[in-house]
């Protein structure tokens, strides 16, 4: 469940973590308006999406004074910003956030991650924070400093005073960034926090040290423990068929094709978009129907594919296993396609649990079906249907 | 033989008298695994699906010499269920649960250290001996004794690959899914060394996909030793969506993670025959082993 920045930073600011002050505005008056309670004598403007590289697609600005905050937040609401991480498709600005600009005599990067690795939370911290920091990092592994933080996310003192004098911290800078990083850790633990990134860390001209960006994402299996995760994942923005998806136990992404891709199991679902793309197909999603989904759930999953106008052709891959069997997929299919006008052929390959009674459901309800043997098959068929070539 | 199951494994189940508990047991009893006993905490004396149930593992445990066990509780039970399996002595201990939340998972792997007990799982399908053991929630029909082992990280793409293998005539060893979930027990590298060192396996596959680093360190072993069988290897997602969220990807990416191409890149460097896509693991296995 990855937070927007101001859910990150007042998630964090709860657990002591110093932010600039600010707050949300979605026009450009309430903008202003926010500006003039914060009363600094300089102002950032940030679009709030679900994407990070928005300061080099235009996504920030700043201002002098709250008429200046307005105009910014006039220029940035509603435009439709493309970064590297946004997809083709961008994503519209419906919210800015508007906070105090404030004078960075160093900015950090501060993140805590579980390491897939050591199976341990690791504190990860550079001097050089800032815009494309990764990529800096992936140039130069240098300039990362480590440390490996014990199972319950804690360190002794010393190792995390050592940890910060490595990137140049002494003196008061030393000890607001050690009361942070304490901050941080119990933000960390305390919410299921599966990764907490700070960039920059602003280290102020007076030794102060404050969270310019934040991103914070909670692990949404620990839902269970944390009943306010609902109402976080409310106010995120998501794409709305990724959202009925999930809700029905179906992991969905929409991307830009027009085969449609019905498929059990995540690694299945990977293989087949890998198999399609390579077959010159341009897939319309990825699917992984999760071993807990029932038929009217996968129902609900294949309604988005048929909702789509661009969809030309449903490729159906099901590998029957111990928990997904062929005709819960095929029911569900089924019951889509009875409720739905847009019917596109469906190129189904069944294999494995209850594959010859999943093809006698698609053959007794008629529906408009070719059988393939292998997933190969398949998807070269898939592609020849979705560029017009005859059945 | 085999690898870590055989006929003479003796398994419990955790969770036993819940639904999927009661559904995976009596499968795997007509499948002829040894299932020996079922633990509940307050049924302890009862009896299901014809086992006996007990209140903790330990009693479970000494009372049927059973060496392994099959969790299946629901998610805010498994972390505990798991410690519970590692402090009895449980050595191998397969977790299905999904959804296990990653902070409990760092609380397990602390305690698996300095432990007799293999975990596999969470999120995984199970272990299988074909003919011999299931401990897992997999279908058994495609399944067909024989001498590929086949380890993965995905449960759908096992069941692809085992009935490919079961066409072709070459059937399984054991199959083993290490889980779908960013920290889990029993990992690659361990098992391609048991691979490595069962008479009855005579080529291996490697299921992987895109994110964490389990490839990574598969190959860095490759790397070192002289594997003496050939190793196939499937990595899913090179196509997949990019993740697009706010640099999650990044920031994992500092963590040593790298692209689906570059994981193959690196499996190719020490001799590993990289599958172009999930039709093409059987062919390359066929044409090593003859």
């Amino acid at each position: 469940m990855f937070l927007s920045e101001h859910q990150s930073k007042s998630l964090l600011a709860r657990h002591g973590v110093p932010i600039p002050p600010g707050g949300t505005a979605a026009t450009a008056g309430e903008a202003a308006a926010r500006a003039r309670k914060i009363a600094a004598d300089r102002y950032a403007v940030k679009a709030q999406i679900s994407a990070g590289g928005r300061g080099l697609a235009g996504g920030i600005g700043f201002a002098d004074t709250p008429e200046g905050v307005g105009r910014e937040a006039a220029r940035i609401l509603g435009r439709t910003l493309v970064t590297n991480q946004t997809g083709p498709r961008g994503e519209t600005v419906g919210t800015v956030y508007v906070e105090q600009a404030v004078e960075m005599a160093a900015s950090l990067y501060l993140a805590i991650v579980i390491d897939q690795g050591t199976a341990l939370p690791t504190l990860l911290g550079s001097l050089e924070g800032g815009v494309e920091f990764e990529e800096k990092a992936a140039a130069r592994p240098e300039i990362l400093e480590r440390l490996t933080l014990k199972p319950d996310c804690s360190a002794d003192p010393g190792e995390i005073r050592d940890f910060f004098r490595k990137l140049d911290l002494t003196g008061d800078g030393l000890r607001n960034a050690e009361n942070l990083v304490t901050a941080c850790i119990g933000a960390f633990r305390d919410n299921d926090v599966s990764l907490m990134e700070i960039n920059p860390l602003a280290v102020l001209p007076d030794k102060a040290v404050t969270a310019v960006d934040a991103k914070v994402v909670l692990d949404a299996n620990a839902m269970f423990r944390h009943p306010e995760f609902e109402e976080l994942s409310n106010e995120i923005l998501e794409d709305p068929s990724e959202r009925i998806a999930r809700e029905n136990d179906i992991n969905f992404v929409a991307m830009d094709g027009d085969v449609g891709v019905v498929v059990n199991g995540a690694g299945l679902g990977l293989a087949t978009n890998d198999m399609l793309v390579d077959a010159g197909g341009r897939p319309a999603n990825f699917m992984d129907i999760r071993t807990t989904a029932r038929s009217f759930q996968i129902a609900r999953g294949v309604s988005l594919l048929l909702d789509n106008p661009a969809v030309k052709v449903i490729l159906l891959n099901v590998h029957g296993g111990g928990m997904t069997v062929c005709d819960t997929v095929v029911e569900g299919l089924a019951f889509a396609y009875s409720r739905s006008n847009r019917k596109p052929p469906i190129i189904a390959r069944l294999a494995g649990q209850n594959a010859p009674w999943a093809q006698s459901i698609l053959k007794d309800r008629r529906l408009p079906h070719e059988l393939a043997a292998t997933m190969s098959e398949a998807v070269a068929r898939a592609v020849d249907v979705a560029r017009g070539k005859g059945r | 033989m085999s690898i870590l199951v055989g006929s003479d494994t003796r398994v419990i189940v955790q969770g036993m008298t819940g639904r999927s508990g009661t559904f995976y047991t009596d499968l795997a009893i007509r499948y002829g695994t040894q299932f020996v006993a079922g633990v509940r905490p307050g049924k302890g004396g009862s009896r299901h699906v014809g086992l006996p149930v007990f209140d903790k593992v330990s009693e479970a445990m000494r009372a049927t010499d059973a060496t392994a066990s099959l969790i299946l509780v629901p998610a805010h039970q498994a972390a505990s269920a798991i410690l519970e399996a590692v402090s009895a002595g449980v050595e191998v201990a397969v977790c299905v649960t999904e959804r296990v939340p990653v902070h409990d998972m760092v609380g397990v792997s602390a305690s698996l250290r300095n432990s007799r007990t293999i975990l596999i799982g969470p999120n995984s399908q199970g272990i299988l001996t074909p003919g011999a053991c299931k401990i897992g929630v997999m279908s058994t029909s495609d399944a067909m004794p024989g001498c590929i082992g086949i380890v993965s990280r995905s449960a759908s793409l096992t069941s692809e690959i085992v009935a490919q293998t079961s066409a072709a005539g070459l059937g399984q060893s054991t199959t083993i899914g290490v889980g779908g979930d960013p920290i889990h027990g029993l990992g690659f590298r361990r098992c391609l060394e048991m691979f490595r060192n069962d008479e009855e396996t005579r080529g291996v596959v490697l299921i992987g996909e895109l994110g964490g680093v389990e490839e990574e360190e598969a190959a860095d072993y490759l790397g070192s030793v002289d594997y003496g069988k050939p190793v196939v290897a499937l990595v899913a997602g090179r196509h997949a969506p990019q993740e697009r969220r706010m640099g999650h990807a990044g920031t994992l990416s500092l963590m040593g993670s790298r692209t689906v191409e570059e994981k193959a890149d690196r499996l190719a460097a020490v001799g590993v025959l990289v599958a172009s896509d999930a039709d093409h693991v059987t062919p390359l296995l066929r044409g090593a082993l003859s």
